[in-house]
């Protein structure tokens, strides 16, 4: 099979701080900071983690990345934030340029890294499908030629002479939407557009996406929507922090990149420097370590008892607190949550280790949770602290198989598996 | 049909003005410009009305001040000789502005989709000349009112028409090259364009200019320009051919330089904008 895309040892550098000597200010303020001896008090652990991206104030957003794409497949590109989904895609749009590597495209290249890319408020609907048409590498023919069916598929025949600013932004986002898909090229490179407008219009990108994906087209589709690159894509690349991870089924790329992003309390001596996502944090009492009971496969025992042991700082005396957890799958469908009761924290500058337990009957795979600690009084306003993508686990088959008394569990019976079906003796 | 191949590598050292591929993306370079023509005045009451209302003012306000009140001599009735030097400035001073301001203000469109980056500053370069054609017809009007025909020499105009384009583009270049980089010339254009102007032969003849500063003074490609409309259309004293060769000259190394300054960085700006 012919090759469509190839990507040979592909590196981009960005330098980091300014681009150019700056503004007076900036000179007088680092000037005036080296001075004064004020440096940050603790390193950014993000910043250690990319230690290794770092160079002579240099920054590797992609180091030596390598694949080929054949024609008519469809790849899919997912990756952390910062993971260098991004750059590859300017790199490939010919937004920006490599500082070493090659990519060699065979056929007509249509990037979509937004949708409605120039249009203009001020201007009429159909006057902006042939702006922006000619600016996504259409010829005013070929527009023309089009316009009717791009209208048909925006659904907006009656404000196709109205100005755009009186659009409401679905509709602005349905006529980006329907320029990009009547654009026919060979080779298709979609980044998270899909990400926007109602379900049934997502349902209807989707739907195209697959039509073009059948047409022997050959698409790129970057994405944090696992659900949907599972559906769309065969084959998935995972990037992490600017290099490949892995280039192969997707099935087995979506768990990599699962897997890649949970938190293990082995990995990281201590959780206190893990990023937490959520803003108002107080941490006056934080997480040290925490730990899931789980056999040398990672799985939970097969009755479906979750033990988590973890191990609480305190930085004051404080009032009595709880803990909740939400349970996720591996593409992040959040699948239950948990409450503890009211409990002790640890004295002051003091540890304490806590033993909580739960049982959730779960379909066989790959989970993970979110966890946090909050005031007992305060109704879950006051938040100590939280964090996600932590204790992994899995559920392994013949846990269920004991149970149920089959020996599988499609995907689409759900993640719960019910109480058991009795039947009732009158 | 063979099957184009794109490759996308590090730029190289080797130059090329690459100017088939502008070509080929003309379409887009029409709607752009056609997006800015289109798109100004909409939602004005007046809306084109402006294009002749403001150099009309403008000239008005240059009579009253230069004329009245300060006396200036000139050939020709005051108005249109203010008029015939206004339009080539006015074009000229709003292009440069407009091309200054092309790519960091198409920023959303560059780090979004590729396409010649000289596209922009080209598709400005065509905005005003909408404009422009509007005030001939206002130009034509007032000549008929201070009863002054064009001689032979307006079939020069279209020469003097496109050596104020390429003026505006050659500096423009330069100008919105080096604005992405240093937002400094953004700021300092409208100062500069309000100095140029007094550079030029505008509210002045020509002749109040000192003989032994006119080969400076020709060094301001606009002097040529503006000596060449007013000829072309009022027949005034011809221009002094040396200084609109002088003007040419410069013109010329001022666009070749920013064209290739141009061409050398614009692979960065998505990376810096």
């Amino acid at each position: 099979m012919a090759t469509a895309i190839k990507i040979e040892s592909l590196s981009k550098r960005y330098r980091l701080g300014l681009t150019h000597a700056g503004s007076v200010r900036e000179l007088a303020n680092r000037a005036l900071g080296r001075l004064l001896g004020r440096s940050k008090p603790f390193a950014d652990p993000a910043a250690i983690a990319e230690a290794d991206r770092v160079e002579d104030g240099h920054f590797w957003a992609l180091r030596d990345v390598n694949f080929t794409i054949n024609e008519g497949e469809v790849l899919g590109i997912i990756g952390k934030n910062g993971a260098g989904k991004s750059t590859l895609l300017k790199l490939l749009s010919r937004i920006t340029y490599p500082t070493a590597g090659r990519v060699e495209m065979h056929g007509r290249v249509a990037s979509l890294l937004e949708v409605g890319t120039g249009f203009h408020p001020e201007l009429t609907g159909r006057e902006n499908v042939y702006l922006n048409g000619t600016i996504l590498g259409m010829t005013r023919k070929e527009v023309t030629r089009q316009l009717d069916a791009i209208v048909d598929f925006a659904g907006i025949e009656k404000f196709l002479d109205t100005p755009v600013k009186r659009y409401s932004s679905g509709m602005t986002v349905r006529l980006g939407f329907a320029v990009a898909a009547h654009l026919d090229p060979e080779i298709l490179i979609v980044d998270e557009v899909l990400a926007v407008g109602d379900v049934e219009f997502q349902n209807r990108c989707l739907g195209k996406m697959q039509s073009v994906a059948e047409s022997g087209k050959t698409v790129l589709f970057v994405s944090h929507n696992l659900a949907s690159i599972r559906t769309l894509t065969s084959r998935t690349v995972v990037l992490s922090k600017g290099q490949l991870l892995f280039d192969g089924p997707t099935a087995e790329g979506v768990a990599k990149y699962v897997s890649e992003n949970v938190v293990r309390s082995e990995h990281v001596g201590s959780l206190e420097n893990v990023p937490r996502a959520a803003g108002s944090l107080d941490r006056q009492l934080e997480f040290v370590e925490l730990d899931v009971e789980s056999d040398d496969e990672g799985c939970i025992p097969s009755d479906g008892t979750f033990s988590l042991r973890m191990r609480l700082r305190a930085k004051e005396s404080l009032e009595p607190f709880r803990v909740g957890m939400t349970v996720f799958s591996e593409d992040k469908t959040a699948v239950g949550s948990t409450f503890s009761g009211t409990l002790d924290p640890p004295n002051a500058d003091d540890e304490r280790v806590f033993e909580l337990r739960s049982r959730f009957r779960l379909g066989p795979g790959r989970y993970h949770c979110a966890i946090t600690i909050f005031n007992a009084r305060s109704g879950g306003r006051l938040c100590h602290d939280s964090l996600d993508d932590v204790l992994p686990f899995d559920v392994s088959l013949e846990s269920i198989t004991e149970r149920t008394g089959r020996g599988d569990w499609s995907p689409s019976w759900g993640f719960l598996e019910l109480d058991a079906l009795e039947s009732v003796d009158n | 049909m063979a099957k184009p191949i794109t490759i996308v590598e590090p730029p190289k050292g080797a130059f090329s003005l690459n100017l088939q591929e502008v070509w080929a993306y003309r379409d887009l370079l029409l709607l752009m410009a056609w997006r800015d023509i289109s798109a100004r005045f909409r939602q004005s009451v007046i809306g084109y009305g402006w294009a002749i209302l403001r150099p009309l003012m403008t000239a008005a306000i240059f009579t009253l001040v230069f004329s009245y009140i300060l006396k200036t001599k000139t050939e020709v009735p005051y108005p249109i000789f203010a008029f015939a030097g206004l339009m080539p400035w006015l074009y000229f001073s709003s292009t440069l502005a407009g091309v200054t301001t092309s790519i960091v203000g198409g920023a959303a469109l560059m780090t979004k989709v590729y396409f010649p980056r000289l596209v922009l500053p080209l598709a400005k370069v065509a905005v005003g000349l909408v404009e422009l054609g509007l005030q001939f017809l206002v130009l034509a009007g007032l000549m008929v009112l201070y009863q002054y025909a064009p001689g032979w020499q307006i079939v020069m105009l279209p020469v003097f028409v496109a050596i104020t384009v390429v003026t505006a583009l050659a500096f423009g270049i330069w100008l919105t090259a080096l604005n992405v980089k240093y937002r400094d010339v953004g700021m300092a254009v409208p100062f500069l364009i309000q100095t140029w102007m007094y550079l030029c032969p505008i509210v002045y003849p020509m002749q109040m200019v000192p003989e032994r500063f006119r080969g400076i003074y020709a060094l301001n490609p606009m002097v040529g320009v503006i000596e060449g409309f007013r000829w072309s259309l009022l027949g005034t004293e011809a221009p002094d051919w040396t200084m609109v060769g002088i003007s040419l000259v410069v013109m010329l190394v001022v666009l070749l330089s920013g064209l290739v300054y141009f061409r050398r960085v614009e692979t960065t700006f998505a990376d810096i904008i």
